[in-house]
Formats: structure tokens, sequence, C-alpha cells
């Protein structure tokens, strides 16, 4: 299949003619040579979520990660530092690493007994004579910046750049928000990740996180049976907003129909009186403020390229070729709130992965979006939608109603400019 | 790797009140029903304390603390075919086609219920063929079952179903395994 990227034509960039305000161009998401230069352009060089601190909690822990088709290990190191390391030997390509999970100090190749140590140095090989020497200059490939916030782990692979907090922007006060929430302002991911495999390539799913449009169809089935509140939060008369928070993030900012309410934990399909003690312990830390965090509760955010909280599930979205990704998913744990964490847990197991009464449904929704843009016409995608109603908030976010394709543009945005950049 | 089966923790004898033939023909029942999307047959198999679960990552860790793929008390169990019955459950509508084979059934001995009596646990092998318009996609693996006597009836109390390939990436799982 030939590319339709064209980079000598246009007076602009050369996605000009594949990215336009109001519709997008259905080849993004099919064209395989725009998925490779998506894997250089955004994942081995923007900054790309990967985990979660608390997985790794103890010196010489590590799982095993995604990092676009990369093959990564997080590991702690004894003085508690964080490394992204790849899963390959520095001497014939073999992994190094074979469980998900464990604690090791070190990493023996099971080829020829090369020694890594967790950290990524190179401490040991057999029969060194046949090198002349006991030392090489050779390590474990590495993701050379890690950087974290509020225990989110992400990663870039280039050498120099923006660093996190610049480009999380304003989505790290969402972050914060999630964190709040925590009587000791902790979050951790302990539970564990649901793998969901998806044949649809990965920006259908980022641009369906903060779509407020879809929820009443894809998800009236499960709404309508559970009497499920969530619904009207995405109706045509919602007092909720969708905000394009920059640099490609989004949210869902439901705290307008939460704030009419007024009602403690609502937010999270719960009264005060069903979970007293965490209340109290939020009481406790906030004072004054408790009754607004209580109120307001978590964010629906979606931070470029793959992060996605849902109030209290978090996904990690990782692509595998240009129709296919891999959605992993799990339940927000807040340290000090005991009697949330197993809630969160059991709603989470509910809603997410391959069998999760919501999921399971938009994952259908991405696989048939995927096979109908092999239609050639009408070429395009629209994401038109509140265009014409799209403010700006007293902050100097663009805004729109709560199920408008505000967010989708700030993606698509954020997308052109650095598929464009050198 | 094959995980080893660990449910036979805290298993006493094999209740005598279980007769092979008729166990046999409550989880082929229970298969069928299933495969052909028979909701209202399905949940009334269920006691009132059922547990159905899906464990990821062998044999799963405790299911309230850890993420499964399913875990439904009765309640949820009745939730997921209400959602099946709307005809709106996208994920599995519309309805994959289905056929599975059980095997290798063997009785592993009985544990005490919530009601004072004695569950038979049982064991088998099994593998779905599933077609949907992505493709023909083979689900296997081992299923533990609680069953427990009611009059002349068999109800199933618990189902625990552990996927071979649960510690990988899985397509969804839209329709009752």
């Amino acid at each position: 299949m030939t590319s339709v990227i064209n980079t000598s034509t246009d007076t602009g960039g050369p996605y000009d003619r594949l990215i336009k305000r109001d519709k997008v161009h259905g080849s993004l998401y099919t064209d395989p040579a725009i998925f490779d230069q998506e894997l250089r352009k955004i994942w081995y060089r923007t900054w790309v979520f990967v985990g979660h601190d608390s997985e790794v909690a103890q010196p010489g822990d590590y799982v095993r990660k995604r990092l676009g088709l990369q093959d990564v290990i997080m590991t702690r190191d004894r003085d508690g530092e964080l490394h992204l390391l790849l899963n390959r030997c520095a001497h014939r390509g073999n992994q190094v690493c074979d469980d998900v999970k464990g604690n090791a100090s070190a990493f023996r190749c099971p080829y020829h007994g090369w020694t890594y140590r967790n950290n990524g140095e190179l401490v040991g090989f057999p029969f060194f004579k046949g090198y002349g020497e006991r030392k090489l200059d050779l390590a474990l490939g590495r993701v050379p910046r890690v950087d974290s916030y509020h225990g989110f782990v992400f990663g870039s692979f280039a050498t120099e750049g923006p660093a996190l907090l610049e480009h999380l922007g304003a989505a790290s006060g969402e972050l914060d928000r999630l964190a709040q929430l925590s009587p000791e302002g902790r979050v951790e991911l302990t539970a564990g990740w649901l793998q969901h495999q998806t044949r649809a390539n990965w920006k259908l799913l980022a641009e369906n996180e903060t779509d407020g449009y879809h929820p009443q169809f894809v998800h009236g089935s499960i709404f309508g049976v559970t009497g499920s509140t969530i619904g009207p939060l995405y109706s045509d008369s919602s007092t909720a907003v969708t905000r394009d928070l920059g640099n490609g993030h989004s949210e869902n900012d439901l705290r307008p129909e939460f704030r009419k309410f007024a009602e403690p934990m609502r937010w999270f399909g719960t009264t005060e009186s069903r979970v007293p003690d965490y209340v109290a312990a939020m009481r406790a830390k906030h004072g004054q403020d408790a009754e607004r965090i209580l109120i307001e509760g978590a964010p629906h955010v979606m931070i470029f390229p793959n992060l996605f909280i849902a109030e209290i599930q978090v996904f990690n979205i990782q692509p595998v070729a240009v129709g296919d990704c891999v959605q992993y998913s799990t339940a927000v744990q807040l340290v000090g709130a005991a009697e949330l964490n197993r809630r969160m847990v059991s709603q989470c197991v509910g809603s997410v992965g391959p069998a999760g009464m919501l999921l399971a449904d938009d994952t259908e929704m991405y696989e048939r979006n995927q096979a109908g843009l092999a239609s050639l016409t009408p070429e395009w995608v629209d994401v038109r939608r509140g265009l014409n109603r799209e403010r700006v908030d007293e902050n100097g976010f663009t805004i729109g109603g709560a199920t408008d394709e505000t967010g989708m543009r700030g993606f698509w945005r954020r997308y052109k400019s650095l598929m464009e950049a050198t | 790797m094959t995980t080893v089966v660990s449910t036979q923790m805290g298993l006493g004898p094999v209740p005598q009140e279980f007769d092979r033939h008729a166990v046999e023909q409550l989880l082929y029942r229970e298969a069928r029903l299933a495969d052909e999307g028979d909701y209202d047959a399905w949940e009334a198999l269920w006691t009132d304390d059922a547990l159905y679960w899906v464990p990821v990552g062998g044999e799963g860790g405790d299911p309230q603390q850890q993420m499964s793929v399913v875990y439904d008390n009765r309640n949820r169990i009745s939730t997921r075919l209400k959602q099946l019955r709307t005809g709106k459950r996208y994920a599995q509508a519309p309805a994959s086609n289905l056929r599975r084979l059980l095997s290798n059934i063997e009785f592993l001995g009985g544990r005490e219920n919530a009601d004072g009596g004695v569950d038979l646990e049982v064991g088998a092998n099994f593998l779905v063929i599933e077609s949907r318009s992505r493709g023909m996609r083979l689900w296997g693996g081992r299923t533990t079952y609680r069953l427990r006597r009611r009059d002349d009836d068999i109800l199933l109390a618990y189902k625990k179903v552990v996927l071979v390939d649960n510690d990988q990436p899985l397509p969804t799982l839209g329709f009752l395994i």
C-alpha cells in the first residue's frame, strides 16, 4: 500500500492535507507508513505513560511493560531509583527477563549467561579470556528520560526535550485532583492490569476517551438496566464541559453536574453514610475544603498520547500495529481509603477489560470503526461537533459542551505538531 | 507454563449424593445454554450465593483486591444478563456463534457451603470455538465448578474459568464462558 503522505506539497506542514480543523483523513488510522512515523515521532519521542511506581514498591522489584513496540523492564534499584530498561541483551539481542514481574538484583541472559544489574549495567560475562578483558563497554538499552508525577511513571526516548511537567501542563492539575482524594494524598496502582486486545488503531481510543457524545448510545444497555446516574452527565442538557487542556490533553469536566447536586460521594455512586471512615479522614485532612473535594470527585482526563483516567479507572493504551493495540486497565487505589479501595476494584472489574460491561462495548465500537474506515469514501472522519458553540473559559482553555468534540480537536492539533516536528 | 490447579485446598471427601451421570448432564446443559445464549435458563442454574469468576494471571490472586476479567456475584450475574437481553450489548450483538467441548471431568471433593451443606467440587477442561465477524477464536482452559443439591435439582454455586492464555492480552469476551 502506498502512503498518502506527501512531504513535497503544501506550503504548510505535510499533515495539512490530512488534518483539518473540522475533519481528519481516514488514512491516519489505516496507513502503515503513518503508523511507522508515529512510532518515531510520538511513541519514541514524547513522554509516554508506562506504569506506576507502586508497582515496583521495593528495591529490586521489577515489572515488564510496553512502550510503543518496546519490551521494557521497569525496575527499582537498590538506591530506590526507577529505570526503564530495554529487554535486549547487549551481546546477541536475546531477552534478559522472561518473568512478567518479580524481585531481582540482576538479570541473567539465558543464551550466554551475560548478567546485568537492575540499573542496566553489565556486571559480567562467562569465559572473559575470549574478550581479552573483564570489562566491556556495553549495557542494557534504556529509556533515557524517566520521570513520574504522583507516582505515574512516564518515559521519553528523546534525550532532550520538554520536562515531564511541561508536557503534562494543565493535565497535572487533574492528577493532583486524583491524589487529593486520598486522605494521605497518594494514589497506588496495585490491583494488577487487565490486558484487552483491540483490533483498532490506537487513536480511535484516545479520541473516544473524552468523547461525551457516545455514552448514551454505546452504553445505553448498561445505564438502562442499572439505573446508572452516568447517562445524564453526557446528555444534551448536561452542564458538564469538554475542555481542551492543551498539549493534546483533554477532559470531560463533570464538576458542574456534581456541584448541582452538592452531594458528597455522588461522583462515586454512593453516599457518605456508606463510607463514613473515609469521609471522616478526608474532613480531618482537608477541613473546610473537604466538602468541595468530596462533591467534585475524580477527574475524567485523557493525557496525550496514552494515559486515560476515568474517575476510578486507569487505562494505558499501547499500539501494536496500525490496526491493533492493547488497552491495559486497572483500578485506582487511594492510600488511606480502605473503604473505597475494594469497591473501586469491584466497580472497575465490572466495567473494564475484555468482559467489562462498559469497555467491551467501547472496544466493539473501536473495532467496527476500524473495519468501517476500510471503506474508500467519504474518506474523512468528521470532528466538527461543537465548533459552533466553543468558548474560552476563565483560564484561557477552549471548552465545549458535554457532548462536543473539543477534546478530539485538541488531540489532533498536538498530533499534527509532533508529526511535523523535525 | 501450566499452572497447578490450586483449588483442591480445603477440600473434603467427595460427597455421596451426586450421581456422576447427573452431574455430567448438568455441566453439558450449562455449556449448551451458554453457547446458545439461553440467558433465562442459564440464570436459573445458579444459587443465590453464586460466584462466577474469570481471573487473570493464572489462578488469580485475591479477587477483592486484584483485577479479574469477570468477578460476578449473583446480583452482578443478573445485571450482566439484563444487559445482554437488551440486544444492545454491542460486544454480543450480534451474538457470537459458539460451541464448546467439555472433557476430563473430575470429581475433586466436597466443600462446605454457607448453608451448612457440602458442595461437590468438579474440575473439567474446556475448549470453546467462537465465530464473530472479526474471525474465529479458540478459548481454552480449566473450569472449577461447585455444585449444590437442592431437592431433586443440582444447582451451580461457583464457576471459576482459568483461561490458558489469561496472562496475555485477550480480545473482547462478550459471551458467557
